[in-house]
């Protein structure tokens, strides 16, 4: 087999600047940028704000390496999806070699850097994060087991912990219920997602669990997943992270959360067929503000408290 | 005898918005490590620092 037979992508532009942006997935990063400001500040150590901002660049730095390196060894499925087909690699616009040079390198410059900017347990954080993202995720469990959601979840759950290590230079029960927060928020997330955009997964033979266990099964995991989730969104309010403003905002967005799993639970692929998934679709776009709420929220009290105007009873 | 300054090469042109991007990113870079040295060394305190007194 030649090696042009390897490739179909022939690459004919010079990259831009952008194009190597693109690589570090800045949607995905927005997230990490977001909840890692969010562990950062709602830890109880104060740290300079300059400090704070750095660290949340390296964090997002190392996020963005960790999503290069994805596309490296995605490549050959993100030429058949259609939401991915306009990624660098695909495009033509970037070669496989060169998104995985950027990603190892700005790998170990974020974490080297991100230990220097704040403490080694917050840079060992990040580096376990990366690996688990490349190699438990991407290489080893997303074209493996339909539980790849599950897991690979991890990866995206850490952000708002290094955030608090920065600060602490620890972990604490608050750190951990933030990573379960988003822990158990991907599976829903990604499931309904994979309820309307069936063919994507099916097309790249990406074991996705509308595909392995059908999709009345995934239906029931969305609703178990969601009822995981609502205890642990509560919890989490009893914490030095929750007040008044984090319950109400948790009762409410939880009880519309659940309403919409509930609703997903007891539809039939004809239903969902005839309104063209807008049950599915509108709980997909739930989830984004319940995430974004959530951790809103937690950053809310946060401030109160550190204005001395904590509401908490 | 008169200079002969070679035209731009088209390679330059093409490479012009990642070239300009790449160099924005050290500038920041550079900036940035300067900063958190002055904070880390300074502990947040700069004109204390100039002014000499220690933590």
């Amino acid at each position: 087999m030649s090696d042009s037979s390897l490739h179909n992508t022939v690459y004919t532009d010079d990259a831009q600047f952008g194009d190597y942006f693109a690589l570090l997935k800045p949607r995905v990063m927005s997230l990490v940028v977001f909840t890692a400001f969010v562990g950062l500040l709602a830890a109880p150590v104060a740290v300079h704000p300059f400090v704070a901002a750095v660290c949340i660049l390296f964090i997002a730095l190392g996020g963005g390496a960790s999503g290069a390196l994805n596309m490296w060894y995605d490549a050959d499925i993100d030429r058949i999806m259609k939401r991915t087909r306009k990624r660098p690699i695909p495009a033509g616009k970037i070669t496989e070699g060169e998104a995985k040079s950027l990603g190892i390198a700005l790998s170990g410059f974020s974490v080297i850097m991100l230990g220097l900017a704040s403490n080694f347990v917050a840079a060992g954080l990040l580096a376990f994060t990366i690996f688990f993202y490349v190699v438990i995720y991407t290489m080893w469990l997303k074209r493996w087991t339909p539980q790849n959601i599950v897991i690979g979840g991890a990866a995206g759950a850490f952000p708002p912990m290094i955030g608090w290590a920065a600060a602490t230079g620890g972990v604490s029960v608050e750190s951990v219920l933030m990573f379960a927060l988003i822990f158990m928020w991907t599976p829903p997330h990604f499931w309904a997602l994979a309820l309307f955009m069936r063919n994507d997964y099916d097309d790249a033979k990406v074991p996705m669990l509308t595909v392995t266990h059908g999709r009345r099964s995934t239906r029931k995991h969305i609703f178990v997943y969601t009822v995981l989730l609502a205890v642990l969104a509560m919890a989490a309010g009893f914490t030095s992270l929750g007040g008044l403003v984090y319950i109400v905002t948790a009762v409410v967005l939880n009880v519309m959360f659940l309403i919409g799993a509930w609703r997903i639970l007891n539809r039939n692929e004809d239903d969902s067929e005839q309104d063209n998934f807008a049950v599915e679709r509108k709980f997909f776009r739930l989830s984004l503000a319940y995430l974004f709420l959530h951790f809103g929220a937690i950053l809310l009290e946060a401030g109160l408290d550190r204005f001395g105007m904590g509401t908490w009873l | 005898m008169a200079m002969n300054f070679r035209p731009e090469h088209e390679l330059h042109k093409r490479r012009f918005s990642r070239n300009m991007g790449l160099g924005l990113v050290l500038v920041c870079f550079v900036c940035l490590v300067f900063g958190l040295t002055i904070v880390k060394v300074t502990n947040g305190n700069v004109a204390g620092a100039i002014a000499g007194q220690t933590e």
